[in-house]
């Protein structure tokens, strides 16, 4: 009995385990593969011949290396945007008494129930009047007000864990807010701001509906909209290993990064989505 | 510590200003906008119209199409997800060799973009090459050399699948960090007085990880109701897999350039968005009462 509940238990931990990384081995196996191997009606699970082509193809044949420059750049800029702003107003929040404190919060707070696509077109209209379509900053605006509330949220949750002692200290000391914040407390908040920048910094790589309606030109796409948008050489017919050694190489990072800060995102997403 | 308020002020200020331009302003300019009939092509005049895009909602069959699409899409992939998130944190939350290794795996699917792993899953589901159409098929749900992605119905369930596939370990880790609060007295104390396992679940377990499950469920449901990135690339809301977003996006952004449409979607915009709102007002609802 005791067996058969282990081996049950444990097949099941296993199939949890193949459930999530399967697709990525597969789309790993896929791109290592000749075309002769991956248009097979019976694929094989182990390839059994191994070309890197793809990975060549993928950055001679289209300009993929410009969409992950893109993607580096919005994404990147959108983190150190919403952490110098959020970081100023999560202290605000946290630690200065004022009046209309709460409507302040829940105004931050709203806006990431704001479904995308309802102010898509709006943001559109007025990034065309600013003549801000096929712009880095036009990505990047919208980005860093997505991004805001989690920050916001996340870091003065954060800023309150931490003893107020040292911060009086150094007011009495005739050290500005300002100035408390930047050499006090933002080298103490480390751990929070490496969280809540990667989460930032996942959410604005990962964006598809704004970066493919408001980039529209193939060298400024950002990595989603290339690899969504893939085309070959005609109309019919997709590349699939080159695609799937994009998804691998955009991919890659992306996994390594996750898994080594895994606690600390797990950490945050439960303070932004469980609590808030 | 004494602090001027007033420095609160200027330091809240950058963030008022960022979401009031990208967010409040185009919330607002949407809301205006619907009672206007206007497109984005020149010499299309700009007309107040009143309520008659909201009217023409109704009577739009492809728009209803979507709404439903978007509710089964919504009711059908929530309802998996959290059944199955509830018995894989269940499993993960017992101790076992390589735990930690499963425990990462699981955060995989929730790092891809989805729209990367769409196109993985396409390819998986690719009509001739596919290992999920083999797969399929072997099983015996579909008939050899059916096209998954190409019917309507089955395209549905194999965007579902996909859907599955990333929210769920996303929901287990955030359920099994409700699991893990429960302090483990509970259970030694409900051992000693003889409860079984199945008991201790169901008056211990569940009644203390609901009110975590509810959260994850609305969580959820705000964004299942307005998906975009799957079925955008899996289909392009072909063969009957259209969503509200999916829709939207269509008339704002393609219809629009030849005709008198922005208003209209404008319209649709406002719909999705009171529409979540309802959920999310729930959703601030049970916060607060979890809070108290």
């Amino acid at each position: 009995m005791n067996v058969v509940r282990k081996t049950l238990f444990y097949g099941l931990v296993i199939l949890i385990f193949v459930w999530c990384v399967f697709p990525l081995y597969w789309a790993f196996v896929s791109s290592i593969k000749p075309d002769r191997d991956l248009f097979e009606k019976n694929p094989t699970f182990i390839p059994r011949r191994i070309t890197f082509e793809n990975y060549v193809k993928v950055f001679k044949e289209r300009p993929f290396h410009v969409n992950i420059k893109n993607s580096i750049i919005v994404a990147g800029v959108t983190t150190i945007l919403s952490l110098a702003v959020g970081s100023l107003s999560a202290y605000s929040i946290a630690r200065i008494k004022f009046r209309g404190k709460k409507i302040v919060m829940s105004l931050i707070l709203s806006v990431s129930m704001f479904p995308q696509i309802s102010i898509l077109g709006s943001i559109f209209l007025i990034l065309r009047a600013l003549k801000l379509i096929n712009t880095y900053t036009g990505l990047i605006l919208p980005y860093t007000a997505m991004n805001i509330p989690l920050t916001v949220w996340v870091l003065q949750n954060f800023f309150r864990e931490l003893p107020k002692e040292i911060e009086e200290a150094a007011f009495i000391d005739g050290a500005s807010k300002f100035r408390t914040l930047w050499s006090i407390v933002l080298p103490m908040s480390a751990p929070g701001l490496v969280a809540t920048g990667l989460l930032t910094f996942i959410a604005s790589w990962n964006e598809f509906l704004f970066a493919l309606t408001f980039m529209q030109r193939p060298n400024l796409y950002t990595v989603p909209v290339a690899i969504a948008l893939f085309k070959g050489a005609s109309q019919y017919e997709i590349p699939w290993g080159q695609l799937m050694a994009a998804a691998v190489i955009v991919t890659m990072p992306l996994v390594i990064l996750v898994l080594i800060f895994q606690n600390r995102i797990i950490a945050g997403l439960s303070a932004g989505a469980v609590k808030g | 510590m004494k602090i001027k308020g007033s420095a609160a002020y200027w330091m809240i200020f950058p963030t008022l200003l960022i979401i009031s331009i990208v967010a409040f302003f185009p919330l607002f300019k949407t809301f205006y906008d619907s009672f206007f009939s206007f497109g984005l092509r020149p010499g299309i005049e700009r007309k107040f119209v009143g309520l008659e895009n909201y009217k023409n909602l109704l009577r739009d069959v492809r728009f209803v199409n979507a709404l439903k699409n978007t509710i089964f899409f919504t009711v059908v992939s929530v309802s998996i997800e959290t059944v199955l998130g509830l018995i894989v944190a269940l499993i993960v939350h017992q101790k076992f060799t390589l735990r930690g290794i499963v425990r990462a795996a699981m955060l995989v699917p929730w790092a891809i973009p989805t729209a990367i792993s769409s196109q993985m899953w396409r390819w998986m589901f690719h009509d001739q090459f596919g290992i999920m159409t083999r797969l399929w098929e072997r099983i015996g749900i579909i008939t050899p050399g059916t096209p998954i992605l190409g019917r309507p119905g089955l395209a549905m369930w194999a965007i579902i699948f996909v859907d599955v596939w990333k929210t769920t370990p996303f929901m287990a880790l955030l359920i099994l960090a409700g699991l893990q609060v429960i302090p483990e007295d509970i259970y030694e104390a409900a051992k000693i007085d003889g409860a079984n396992s199945i008991q201790r679940f169901f008056k211990i377990t569940l009644p203390l990880v609901t009110p975590t499950i509810a959260v994850a469920l609305i969580f959820r449901t705000l964004d299942a109701l307005r998906v975009f990135d799957v079925v955008y690339i899996m289909t392009r809301g072909a063969v009957n897999t259209e969503t509200l977003a999916v829709y939207n996006r269509h008339v704002l952004m393609d219809r629009a350039f030849t005709g008198a449409w922005f208003g209209y979607g404008s319209a649709i915009s406002v719909f999705i968005f009171m529409l979540i709102m309802i959920f999310a007002i729930i959703y601030i609802r049970s916060l607060k009462l979890r809070l108290d």
